[in-house]
């Protein structure tokens, strides 16, 4: 029989079909006479409830629905490494090649080119056991990215009783031939896997490496590990972004993920033009090699930045499956979450609050699931991890609305963004207070061994001048600064020092942009030792006018600009320097008799 | 308006309610159709389908639904939606809230017919706004930099000078060339406030280079939800077809949004917050997404939509949403307006998100970013610190602290402060934010790189 069934309502994304009994839940749909794509998301009798991820501007009831019986998926092989594409992965510059620079309904271009050939080096040959997950081959898509093709993951394996020459293959041709019970299957360059199943892996571990992303704040203080997950909650204005951007660009990933739902355009360009410019630290080629970017900005349409998170998150997998540390930064999953509600409005389901459907947190929870240091499918053996962070954009810069409550419960990195602080310029505005990490304990143990032994000592201290001086501002602002001890005031002096010098970070800045870890260590055992031969000079007698005037201060606070990761060195003589000076205080100055 | 009469038509009216008019019957209606509705006076509106299906239709009313009645409206289905002629003519003319001309000259001959609603730039096809834009206002060049294809709200309040500030940057900021244009979107605005931005616009000579859409204070509430479409089509049409660079101001959002409220009530949604539909970030982001550069194409959209806050608060729905779709905003203080300083931006809550990559080397000057940042940061310390001497008095501040106070003053009165009709060059202005830096010691300029420092620092504490 044919599988096509007729519309016969519509309001915005939301159509209803008749004649749809048979189809499936999440089974992709074309819709109209234009074929524009939908998914089934609720049936009823042999209605059948879509949200269509085009406009529907112009259908009409009675025009068809066809059915495909898949669900809705992604094409995974070599090719997507640097590409833009939309919601459902169709590649934007294939979409402006034949529509121009508007994006018009109905278009439909491959995510990865069919024709172009690929250098193949097959890692199996006849008579191998293969199974679910196994490397077949490699091909070199990018000078950083070397892609393994995989055994699909929904795949018996079995023994390769074929296997083609080294040499140049298409995504269409096969590469591997496979039997299993005397079935013979051919195995490609790339295979199709559905957006919102999650792919399969043996076993989770525990994340215990930090994911370095160069931003001081981030890195030391509230670190996030690879495989884990985090969230960065901000209103408009705090810089969301921006420190979104820093960690696609900087963050020890082989692979990053940028998915843009429903946020600005220009931001997606922004990242076009920057990341090929940018080089990685680690390898000196453009961070664009490494870099995929979903974009489906505010105004195009909304039932697809409800999918966009999913297509982003299966292509991540893809590349964690292949033994890589990913990371994908969703900007914002708020917009995603309004697109729930506007579906599941135009549907209407019974909201929760403020009007968002009640499956709101256990399709956070979903998504934040799929986070994890893994150990994956097939042969040879690889642990590798795919990292999630989430901004998240709450009404009113209120984070009590059911956006951020929600994501709340399944994170465990919070990187909460405080207005004041933007509004006083202090950059990235992340609230040190507010803000927690529950993975310092475990990957204390990579910066002992890596950095230095005193990582965890330094950083208490330093985060104890902080907390003082958060506890000490109440009473100066009743009493004001005179009303303290000198030795408190001093508290006030350093954790200043610390704000300007150390927690604030120009993304725009040369220098500044990336922080190595080995700087970010002596840069706050520089400041933690201020405190401690300011304490001592203060206690000798030394006033503490004459420690505020010390010209050491301005160098310190401009360290982390004027001294370059490769010049670390420099921070060891700003620190002789500083010590001669205080040298020269307590000398200076007589003892009081107490 | 339309380009030809024909289509469908029905007469059995289910329901009027607000601005819904619910059609029964209908076989042959298309989503988001245009809609041509007679009323029994013989009076013709315009609407649009929200919804269809089951032989009924929600058309909404453009013009308002009073003197509709079941028994004689007739509602015929264009067969299209909602499209508007452009060409070069439309400039010098003035239209309501719908594109139909109102100033007493005949309908524009149109060289093409685009659709209102337009279609989302393709992100990959955009070109990134790094052009500055001196727009002569201190505070603005200084810190808050506008770029070419920017948008940039005022987010102001009642009674405070937005208008005139929007007229200031209208005037100054536009090269009188053949190559720029204005197009003005009174939504829901008093009488004299358009009137006011239109003698503005005749004072300067640029009304040759405008195009006026005007849905004022007692027109059709319903229209406003497609006067800035109107506007953005047109300014589409001049900038990515005819090559201009176009300033788009929209004001008031906050009516916009209103009349988009009271639809969504009439249709009986479940509302998000403050009874605002919960796509209203979408519906907005929309309109606003539709200022940009494209590849390729010479002329630009630079957006400066206006927003009055209700009750000054900055966290209502309308100001929220804004600020998270567009590139900054510009707020303006209930504090400093009352002090009598103009323009009274509001700079600390103030933000303009493209202005990194429009100043500095090659374009404003080297030292223009680090002297933003350090403008800003040395004021948000005069604030903390006059919340401070309120409490404590300036008896417990240290010398350094009555410094910022200083600061603090001279900031105000001789950066921020300037005339309606002062034009400051952007050397003026940096000039001017040394001088007023140079009040305070040099050691406290941690923002600046020292070479800078050394080169325009004038104060007399010279340190380290």
């Amino acid at each position: 029989m044919e599988k096509k069934g007729k519309i016969v309502w519509i309001s915005g994304p939301a159509v209803k079909a008749e004649g749809m009994s048979e189809a499936q839940m999440y089974e992709t749909v074309e819709v109209g006479e234009d074929k524009i794509i939908g998914e089934v998301i609720r049936i009823t009798g042999d209605i059948a409830f879509i949200q269509v991820y085009e406009s529907t501007s112009g259908l009409k009831p009675g025009e068809p629905v066809y059915r495909t019986g898949q669900p809705l998926s992604v094409t995974l092989g070599p090719g997507m490494i640097g590409t833009i594409y939309d919601g459902l992965q169709r590649p934007l510059s294939e979409i402006a090649k034949l529509r121009g620079p508007f994006i018009t309904r109905g278009v439909s271009a491959p995510p990865i080119p069919l024709n172009k050939k690929w250098r193949f080096i097959p890692k199996v040959k006849k008579g191998d056991e293969v199974e679910a997950g196994s490397i077949l081959g490699t091909v070199q898509e990018t000078p950083l990215i070397e892609h393994r093709i995989l055994v699909p993951p929904d795949h018996k394996g079995g023994k390769v009783v074929d296997v083609v020459s080294e040499g140049e293959y298409t995504i269409e041709e096969d590469v591997v031939v496979v039997e299993e019970d005397g079935k013979k299957s051919g195995l490609k360059l790339a295979h199709r896997w559905p957006v919102r199943r999650p792919r399969p892996y043996q076993v989770k571990l525990d994340p215990e490496i930090p994911l370095l992303t160069g931003q001081r704040v981030l890195d030391t203080f509230f670190p996030i590990a690879k495989g884990g997950t985090g969230a960065i909650p901000g209103g408009f204005g705090t810089g969301k972004t921006v420190t979104l951007h820093q960690v696609a660009a900087w963050a020890d990933a082989k692979v990053v993920f940028h998915v843009g739902c429903g946020e600005r355009g220009n931001e997606m360009t922004e990242v076009l033009i920057k990341f090929p410019e940018l080089k990685d630290p680690a390898s000196g080629r453009p961070l664009m090699e490494r870099t995929i970017l979903v974009a489906n900005v505010s105004n195009m349409p909304v039932a697809a930045r409800e999918a966009s998170i999913y297509t982003g998150a299966t292509m991540a997998e893809y590349y964690r499956d292949m033994g890589y540390d990913v990371v994908l930064v969703a900007d914002s999953t708020s917009r995603w979450a309004e697109a729930l509600r506007e579906i599941s409005g135009r549907l209407e389901e019974m909201p929760a609050e403020e009007g968002y459907p009640s499956y709101l947190a256990s399709r956070l929870a979903e998504f934040y699931e799929r986070a994890g240091r893994v150990k994956v499918l097939g042969r040879p053996e690889r642990i590798s991890s795919m990292t999630l962070i989430g901004a998240v954009s709450p009404s009113g810069a209120d984070f009590t609305e059911p956006v951020t409550t929600h994501t709340i419960r399944f994170i465990r990195t919070f990187w909460a963004l405080d207005t004041r602080l933007a509004y006083s310029r202090h950059y990235p505005a992340i609230n040190w207070m507010t803000s927690y990490s529950g993975y310092i304990d475990s990957i204390s143990k990579w910066w002992s061994s890596v950095v230095d032994k005193g990582w965890s000592k330094v950083r208490a201290e330093a985060y104890e001048i902080l907390q003082r001086e958060d506890a000490l501002k109440e009473i100066v602002r009743l009493l004001g600064p005179e009303a303290l001890p000198d030795e408190e005031k001093l508290i006030l002096e350093v954790a200043r020092m610390i704000k300007i010098g150390y927690l604030q970070q120009s993304a725009y800045d040369e220098v500044d942009s990336y922080c190595s870890p080995k700087k970010q260590y002596l840069l706050l055992k520089v400041f933690v030792e201020f405190y401690q031969e300011a304490l001592k000079a203060l206690r000798s007698g030394v006033g503490l006018d004459t420690i505020r005037a010390m010209p050491i201060i301005p160098k310190l606070l401009r360290a982390k600009f004027e001294i370059p990761n490769e010049e670390v060195d420099k921070l060891n003589t700003l620190r002789e320097e500083m010590l001669n000076e205080f040298q020269k205080l307590s000398g200076l100055e007589v003892k009081p008799i107490v | 308006m339309s380009k030809g009469v024909g289509g469908v038509e029905y007469t059995k009216v289910e329901e009027i309610k607000g601005p819904l008019l619910i059609m029964q019957g209908v076989t042959r209606a298309a989503y988001d159709e245009l809609v041509e509705i007679e009323t029994p006076s013989g009076e013709k509106r315009l609407g649009k389908v929200l919804e269809v299906g089951g032989g009924r239709a929600v058309i909404q009313v453009f013009e308002g639904t009073r003197g509709l009645s079941v028994v004689g409206t007739k509602a015929r289905f264009l067969g299209k939606t909602m499209e508007i002629p452009v060409s070069s003519e439309l400039l010098g003319r003035v239209f309501d809230g719908l594109g139909r001309p109102i100033d007493g000259l005949p309908d524009p001959v149109g060289e093409d017919f685009r659709d209102v609603n337009g279609s989302p730039i393709n992100p990959e096809q955009r070109e990134y706004p790094t052009d500055f834009i001196q727009t002569g206002i201190s505070v603005i060049d200084g810190m808050l930099s506008l770029t070419r294809g920017q948008k940039l709200p005022i987010f102001s309040g009642a009674g405070m000078p937005h208008s005139m500030l929007a007229a200031q940057i209208a005037r100054q900021a536009t090269v009188y060339g053949e190559d720029f244009a204005v197009v003005f979107a009174a939504i829901g605005v008093q009488h004299h406030e358009a009137s006011f931005f239109r003698r503005s616009l005749e004072e300067s000579r640029a009304i040759k280079r405008s195009c006026l859409f005007l849905n004022l204070a007692d027109d059709p509430a319903i229209e406003r939800i497609i006067t800035p479409r109107v506007a953005l089509t047109t300014a589409e049409y001049f900038a990515f077809d005819l090559g201009m660079h176009v300033l788009v101001i929209l004001t008031d959002m906050t009516n916009y949004a209103e009349a988009l409220r009271e639809i969504s009530a009439a249709r009986e949604e479940v509302p998000g917050r403050k009874g605002y539909p919960g796509y209203l970030y979408t519906d907005l982001a929309t309109n606003y997404e539709r200022a940009g550069r494209i590849k390729g194409k010479k002329g630009s959209i630079t957006q400066m939509p206006i927003l009055s806050m209700p009750s000054d608060d900055i966290t209502h729905p309308i100001a929220d949403l804004t600020g998270y779709i567009t590139e900054g905003q510009i707020v303006l203080s209930r504090d400093l307006f009352r002090k009598g300083i103009y323009p009274p931006v509001g700079v600390l809550m103030s933000l303009s998100r493209l202005m990194k990559d429009g100043v500095g080397k090659g374009k404003t000057r080297d030292d223009h970013m680090e002297v933003s940042n350090q403008l800003y940061d040395a004021y948000a310390r005069v604030q903390e610190l006059r919340a401070l001497v309120e409490i404590v008095g300036r008896g417990s501040l240290t010398s350094i602290d009555l410094k910022y106070l200083h600061y603090g003053d001279v900031f105000e009165q001789k950066f921020l402060s300037q005339g309606y009709d002062e034009n400051r060059t952007i050397d003026d202005t940096l000039k001017l934010a040394w001088e007023v830096l140079s009040t305070l010691p040099e050691g406290e300029l941690t923002k600046i790189r020292s070479e800078y420092v050394r080169m325009y620092y004038k104060g007399s504490e010279r340190g380290a």
